[in-house]
């Protein structure tokens, strides 16, 4: 609309402001709203259109960044006291690619701390709300970009997924979300939680939005060496092209722990895409249930070496003290919650000299067993299909005490991360408590086109879910 | 060293490459600039940057890897966790256990081989100033960080236990030092830390006794350095084993004002590194292709370079010992084209060698620039007779001087004019005439008389004013004897 010239940016992006002004004080989706910055860009956006030049894909849409996403003299968190006043002196390749396409970034979304969480209850700066019910947590860790999306603030946000961090918080919040294949997004300027593991993604309201937005965020980039060299994905285009012909096989083991209406949602996803003429099966990968275990020595093996930077020597929070040594111990001991010292020690114990091979090593073997088992079922499947998390949202509070608890929420997304391969998370109607579900489909890798155009499918014929309780102001979806 | 004793060493040395940027950003690799001027966000740690392999810093490790025998391998980027300030990202990316370059030897000039067990790529760390009185980082009033050598790309070369007095271990330091210069990865300059040497020092009873308990020597900033800081290591582990003490591994820092070493840290107290696959890169797989192509583009390594000299001058009967030394010292200065480009000129070897190490060696700068067919002239007028030494010397000083220039003009603008055959033989006979006892005296021959040709050749110089060639004096006094 705003490329065909009958909206201006700068109007579209009033509104969402003026919708975070009014809405954000309950849900706290946001660190920070760049509302000059983003009106700066509208402007931009408006004379290109005025002067006849082509203004990007996404010319004045809103889009909200995950606060762990580099933005060149914005401060970027993480959620942390540790990042206290850091201004990063670059863009993400992805804001970089947002920018370029015209988006308006209106803001840093709220995470947990770090992207460790998956309630986004373990932010230094508070937790995020389900617009849903605000008694409810998000889900996370990119629970601040599901939640604007979610409430209108933004009709597009990008989050990052390290073990189900955009599918989970999307499932909770009754958004589109999808963790691509890693290596097609661009890691350059994600502050790293996982390397190996983390990829950043889309959430919106609808598939072809998240399509959309992929297309513009993916492809190559020189600055990051996990970076696949191959041409920039275009799915937007084969979204529609129906499900005939594919096979869909429905994951015996992510059915296995879920809560029985959300095992119902999934069987009823199920029948929709038989309908539309899929061949639906029954499939199990048992290898999928080490994924937690696993995924619970990589990541924080991972995450000690990223997170070990954060020493008060060159930037951010600094609490001085005798020497070197104790002013390190002081900083991180002052900068850093619960959650993050707790995966920083498991995961320097089990990079340890002595304990090495029994774990990481092995947790290494245990992912190659879990790649293999996926591409067992790939070999007569195109996709398979199972929920995204077991549960509907929980309650602010009532996992915060009891990691383990907190931890199986993602036991249905953290095998997509360890095998490199893309996932969308889809609101599929209701559970009995009347908050959103969301059905999972994942793919083997590069398949982003095909899981796109099943999750288009699924979309299709999704019940009908209502609005948010906080009336959002309206989105405006994606112009093109 | 104490007689009863053998030494066993292993040197690890770390070697900076000449790129024109860092290892894993576009930065500047420059020594001596302005603190934190050649940082980004990669070399700086900045949360979100990545790292990305510089190919040419491949290329030059490959080469190194290539000159020291190597087998070139794929290899694979490990992270070593260890906190310290002047390291950015508090983790050093390294090569672990899948080296770039393994199980190559390097042959030293007395003719012994010392294993090469690997040679990796690293990236270096930054620089830390201590401001206060101790100058470590204990006790500091506040430490200063520069960071524009953070990111630098290394060559780390570990050559196996493979040593056995400090002159080999020199010997090693001083050949592999003019391998790196020789490849173009290195400038080899120890005091600036552009090559840096780290010694494991044991002792043992007998070649047939396992290895001892070894310590490991840091801060040797010469190879003199490393002669001394061995010797001193050695003889306190003998000691310390003869009275019948334990000698306890650790790392040991060179005391060079006090010629001794200090122990840093023990084994237990050594850091658990927390070694794993830095997940930001991915395998560095080099094709036949790539490794064959940077082979192509070495030029000769040190030892051919001297094999090259030795065979000229056995053409020309045989090398002493003398010419063995001035070999070397050509080689090392890299002036051994010049003697190749005179001895195909048709110069003497051995003249060439001595002008070469002796003359042109006391300007090397200024002889590496030299144009060789200068240099083959001004021999061959010394060659011919048609330059006395002491001028042909004066000459090379100017062509020094000037970088380059003909010989010919330049001898006469000295007022060295050659001396005819003519005017030299008048000098001589006046000379004879001036002096008929000693005449006599040489004429009658023997060991006595022959003798005299010096005192008749001094004579000749000095009316001369040393512009007439002694053999050619020598030459006319044998005539005039008639013999």
């Amino acid at each position: 609309m705003v490329r065909a010239g009958e909206w201006s940016a700068v109007d579209i992006l009033e509104q969402h402001l003026a919708a975070i002004e009014a809405g954000d004080e309950a849900i706290h989706a946001f660190n920070l709203v760049t509302a000059d910055e983003a009106r700066a860009q509208a402007r931009a956006v408006d004379r290109k259109v005025a002067d006849g030049g082509d203004p990007g894909l996404l010319a004045g849409v809103p889009v909200a960044l995950k606060d762990n996403l580099c933005t060149r003299g914005v401060p970027t968190t993480c959620s942390s006291r540790i990042l206290e006043g850091w201004k990063p002196p670059y863009d993400a390749t992805v804001v970089t690619r947002l920018a370029e396409a015209g988006a308006l970034l209106v803001g840093k979304t709220n995470m947990d701390e770090f992207a460790m969480g998956s309630s986004t209850e373990t932010s230094a700066s508070g937790p995020t709300r389900n617009p849903y019910d605000t008694s409810r947590v998000p889900g996370g860790s990119s629970g601040g970009s599901a939640a604007a999306v979610a409430a209108g603030f933004a009709p597009l946000a990008l989050g990052s997924d390290t073990g189900g961090s955009i599918r989970q918080p999307a499932a909770l919040c009754g958004v589109v979300g999808m963790k691509p294949t890693y290596g097609t997004v661009s890691r350059y300027g994600l502050v790293a939680f996982a390397s190996s593991l983390d990829q950043i993604g889309p959430l919106a309201t609808s598939v072809a939005d998240a399509a959309l937005l992929f297309d513009v965020i993916g492809g190559h980039d020189p600055l990051d060496s996990t970076s696949l060299n191959r041409p920039t994905p275009r799915v937007l285009s084969v979204i529609d092209d129906g499900v005939e012909g594919l096979t869909v096989g429905v994951l015996a083991e992510f059915l296995d722990g879920a809560a029985p209406d959300v095992a119902d949602r999934v069987h009823q996803a199920a029948e929709v895409l038989a309908a539309a003429g899929a061949r639906v099966e029954e499939v199990s990968v048992p290898e999928v249930t080490l994924g937690l275990s696993a995924y619970y020595l990589i990541a924080p093996g991972e995450a000690s070496s990223n997170l070990a930077r954060y020493d008060g020597v060159r930037y951010g929070l600094r609490v001085d003290a005798e020497d070197t040594v104790a002013m390190n111990t002081a900083t991180r001991s002052a900068g850093f919650g619960d959650e993050v010292k707790r995966r920083i020690m498991l995961g320097t114990y089990v990079l340890s000299a002595g304990y090495v091979d029994a774990y990481y090593n092995q947790a290494l073997r245990v992912r190659t067993r879990i790649i293999d088992g996926f591409a067992a079922a790939y070999r007569h499947c195109d996709v398979l299909l199972g929920p995204t998390a077991p549960t509907t949202a929980f309650a602010l509070g009532a996992k915060t005490g009891d990691p383990l608890a907190m931890y199986l929420s993602d036991v249905c997304t953290i095998p997509s991360n360890l095998a490199g391969h893309p996932a969308i998370s889809i609101p599929f109607g209701a559970g009995d408590d009347g908050l959103p579900v969301g059905v999972q489909l994942l793919g083997p890798a590069l398949s982003e086109g095909t899981v796109l155009k099943v999750a288009a499918a699924v979309e299709a014929a999704a019940p009908p879910l209502a609005a948010p309780a906080p009336a959002p102001a309206p989105a405006e979806g994606v112009a093109t | 060293m104490k007689p009863g004793w053998e030494m066993v060493v292993g040197l690890e040395v770390h070697c900076e490459l000449k790129t024109a940027t860092k290892l894993f950003c576009g930065c500047p690799n420059m020594f001596g600039d302005e603190p934190n001027t050649n940082v980004c966000p990669v070399c700086l740690g900045l949360p979100g940057s990545l790292p990305v392999l510089n190919q040419k810093a491949v290329e030059m490790a490959m080469a190194i890897g290539t000159a020291l025998n190597c087998e070139i391998r794929p290899s694979t980027f490990h992270r070593k966790n260890y906190f310290y300030p002047d390291q950015a990202k508090d983790y050093q990316i390294s090569q672990y256990d899948e080296p770039i370059n393994a199980n190559g030897h390097l042959d030293l000039p007395d003719g012994s081989r010392v294993g090469i067990e690997r040679a990796h790529m690293e990236e270096d760390t930054g620089k830390t100033t201590h401001a206060g009185t101790s100058g470590r980082i204990h006790g500091a009033d506040y430490s200063l960080v520069d960071y524009n050598r953070s990111g630098v790309p290394l060559v780390e070369i570990v050559s196996a236990p493979d040593m056995r007095s400090s002159a080999q271990a020199r010997a090693y330091a001083t050949e592999l030092r003019a391998v790196l210069v020789a490849t173009g990865a290195s400038d080899g300059k120890m005091e600036e830390g552009s090559m840096r040497v780290d010694a494991n020092v044991s002792v043992r009873r007998s070649a047939d006794d396992p290895f001892g308990t070894r310590c490991e020597i840091k801060n040797l900033n010469s190879v003199r350095s490393l002669g001394r800081a061995i010797e001193y290591e050695a003889d306190r582990q003998i000691a310390l084993l003869e009275s019948g003490a334990a000698v306890v591994q650790q790392t040991r820092h060179w005391d060079e004002d006090a010629g001794r070493t200090v122990a840093l840290r023990s084994k237990e107290e050594a850091y658990d590194y927390r070694y794993f696959l830095e997940p930001d890169l991915v395998p560095l797989v080099p094709d036949a292709e790539w490794v064959e192509a940077v082979a192509a583009t070495l030029g000769m390594m040190p030892a051919t370079r001297r094999a090259r000299l030795i065979d000229l001058l056995i053409d020309g009967g045989g090398a002493s010992q003398a010419q063995v030394d001035q070999v070397a010292t050509v080689v090392d200065l890299g002036l051994d084209d010049l003697v190749v480009a005179a001895v195909a000129g048709g110069v003497g070897s051995g003249l060439a060698l001595a002008r070469t190490a002796n003359e042109a060696a006391t300007d090397a700068d200024a002889a590496r620039r030299l144009d060789p067919d200068s240099f083959v002239a001004l021999l061959t007028m010394e060659g011919s007779g048609t330059l006395t030494a002491t001028q042909a010397k004066a000459v090379l000083v100017d062509l020094l001087t000037d970088g380059g220039g003909d010989p010919v003009a330049m001898a006469q603008a000295r007022g060295f004019e050659a001396m005819s055959e003519d005017s030299l033989a008048a000098t001589v006979a006046e000379v004879v005439a001036t002096h008929p006892d000693e005449w006599d005296r040489y004429c009658e021959g023997g060991e006595k008389g022959d003798k005299l040709a010096g005192f008749f050749t001094g004579l000749v110089m000095k009316a001369t004013r040393g512009q007439a060639n002694g053999r050619a004096v020598a030459g006319e006094l044998q005539r005039l004897r008639g013999g």
